[in-house]
């Protein structure tokens, strides 16, 4: 149960010790939505429970609302957020495929939602465990998707996310990525900023500037566009080019939202990639998520035993962070990119497949390989960063594996 | 054209709105079903006894009453057929319009 409290009469910080999903509920009420839906049952998680009972003890004033199906949580939203509504859900592995058609729509809408997906593993097989698959699989879909490493991350991200969406060179929903089972579940100690502090951060709330369902303000949303005939081609590419550069523009919006919140609250994060011990670094982990603590401790190591290995995480996986990947990459001979789901058409790992692309404009060739590990909630341990670490190290001396590596494949 | 609207639509550029983001349609097309229907409904006043029953099924209310027969304003109604099919007295006949 819930024993967290947003009151708060002193100035002092306030520190709770809560799991990742209650963190995700008290940054949402900290953001004032106006609306919550949510699908309350399977597959949903205790974070929607947080949140209910902050609307139930009148700590967070919005209208929850309990719809038969993710496919219809996110249409409401759709509708709350063209009425001018702060506007959030939580869902994950299943609900996310259930709720693929609206959630396509509400990109292209530029409508600012904010959705935590407490990432799950794909099913079949069978599971009920933490992985990146489910977010990995709508990677391509126009919505931001942004990956926590702590429990405080998500906290502070949660909040953040909401400033992004509403961004007005942005205007596109955005996933907060909170690690299923590790992060959603996993408690340690949180700082809860001010509700002033957060007011003043977010500023004035205008969501439906752009379209809205407003008599005095009468207009047609989301008209038929497109076909071959009239003004239906230029029209749809102005929409999709318009949805490609609010992504783009996204990258620094994320970056100057980051360096805010850093300002104000005194937490700063990588706002697109990290780089951990990466000055003078021959060979580069890359990261994505809550594994990153157990890739750190294991660099942390492996530099006192001389090799000089760093980490790149990257905490922006949509838009893909082109440029600042390539930066961090600089003058490394080997990379070992590690991934918690796997990209079917190609045999690796997503954030591998994507790290191919950066390398090309990297413009000089870099030995790479790809490890799979983490999958449906298996731990990632030190001892399988030390593994990724040597096989890395390997790569520079030219040892080439086919395919990826599975690191949890004998445990 | 009549508007029941109190409000001008929505002007984009006056509001400063990019023209990239969420679809909006702003004008309103002259278009109404009637320049589309390929059938039509014609009533026979004998056989109309005023039920209502074709008011009440009427997808686009496009269903007038008359003093002795109820008909349909062909400017809304897109010849569905529903009003034919549910009449209880079957005083509505639909009709080809290329042919009528």
């Amino acid at each position: 149960m819930s024993t967290a409290t947003l009151e708060r009469s002193e100035t002092k910080p306030k520190y709770i010790v809560c799991e990742g999903n209650e963190a995700a509920a008290l940054a949402v009420a900290l953001a004032r939505p106006d609306m919550v839906s949510v699908y309350p049952i399977t597959p949903q998680s205790s974070l929607v429970e947080h949140v209910a009972k902050l609307v139930a003890d009148g700590r967070l004033d919005a209208d929850i609302v309990d719809a038969e199906g993710e496919h219809s949580v996110l249409s409401v939203l759709q509708g709350a957020a063209l009425a001018g509504g702060r506007t959030y859900t939580a869902t994950c592995g299943p609900g996310l495929a259930f709720m693929f058609e609206p959630y396509f729509r509400t990109s292209g809408m530029r409508l600012p939602i904010v959705m935590t997906i407490v990432t799950r593993d794909g099913i079949t097989p069978q599971s009920v465990w933490g992985g990146h698959q489910d977010a990995m699989t709508v990677r391509e879909v126009g919505w931001i998707q942004i990956y926590c490493e702590s429990v405080q991350e998500v906290l502070d991200t949660t909040i953040m996310a909401f400033k992004i969406a509403e961004h007005h060179d942005v205007m596109l929903p955005v996933n907060v990525c909170v690690d299923g089972n590790y992060l959603s579940y996993g408690s340690t100690r949180v700082e809860v900023p001010d509700q002033a502090e957060v007011d003043a951060f977010m500023g004035v709330k205008n969501v439906n500037w752009h379209a809205a369902l407003d008599p005095l303000r009468p207009m047609g949303v989301d008209p038929l566009t497109g076909g071959a005939g009239g003004k239906g081609p230029s029209s749809f590419v102005r929409y999709r080019k318009g949805q490609c550069q609010g992504m783009q523009n996204a990258l620094r919006v994320i970056t100057e939202v980051h360096e805010e919140y850093a300002r104000r609250f005194g937490r700063n994060y990588a706002p697109l990639v990290e780089r951990y011990r990466m000055e003078d670094a021959e060979i580069a982990l890359m990261t994505l998520g809550s594994m990153t603590g157990a890739a750190k401790d294991a660099v942390d190591e492996a530099r006192q035993a001389g090799t000089r290995v760093g980490i790149v995480k990257i905490k922006t996986f949509s838009p893909f962070p082109v440029d600042a990947l390539v930066a961090a990459l600089g003058e490394v001979e080997a990379v070992g990119v590690v991934d918690r789901s796997v990209a079917f058409r190609w045999n690796c790992g997503p954030m591998y497949q994507e790290m191919l692309g950066a390398l090309y404009r990297l413009g000089r060739h870099v030995p790479s390989a790809s490890f799979i590990g983490g999958l449906a909630g298996a731990d990632m341990t030190v001892e399988h960063f030390h593994r990724v670490i040597r096989d890395t190290e390997a790569l520079r001396h030219g040892r080439l594996s086919a395919g990826p590596t599975w690191l949890n494949e004998n445990d | 054209m009549s508007s029941h609207r109190a409000y001008p639509m929505f002007d984009p550029a006056a509001a400063g709105v990019p023209d990239d983001l969420c679809p909006i349609a702003t004008e309103i097309t002259p278009m109404l079903p009637g320049d589309w229907r390929s059938m039509r409904p014609v009533v026979d006043r004998d056989k109309c006894v005023k039920c209502a029953i074709c008011w009440l099924y009427c997808p686009v209310q496009c269903i007038v009453e008359k003093p002795a027969w109820f008909d349909m304003n062909l400017a809304t109604c897109k010849g569905c057929g529903i009003c034919a099919n549910e009449c209880p007295q079957r005083a509505i006949t639909m009709v080809e319009e290329a042919g009528a």
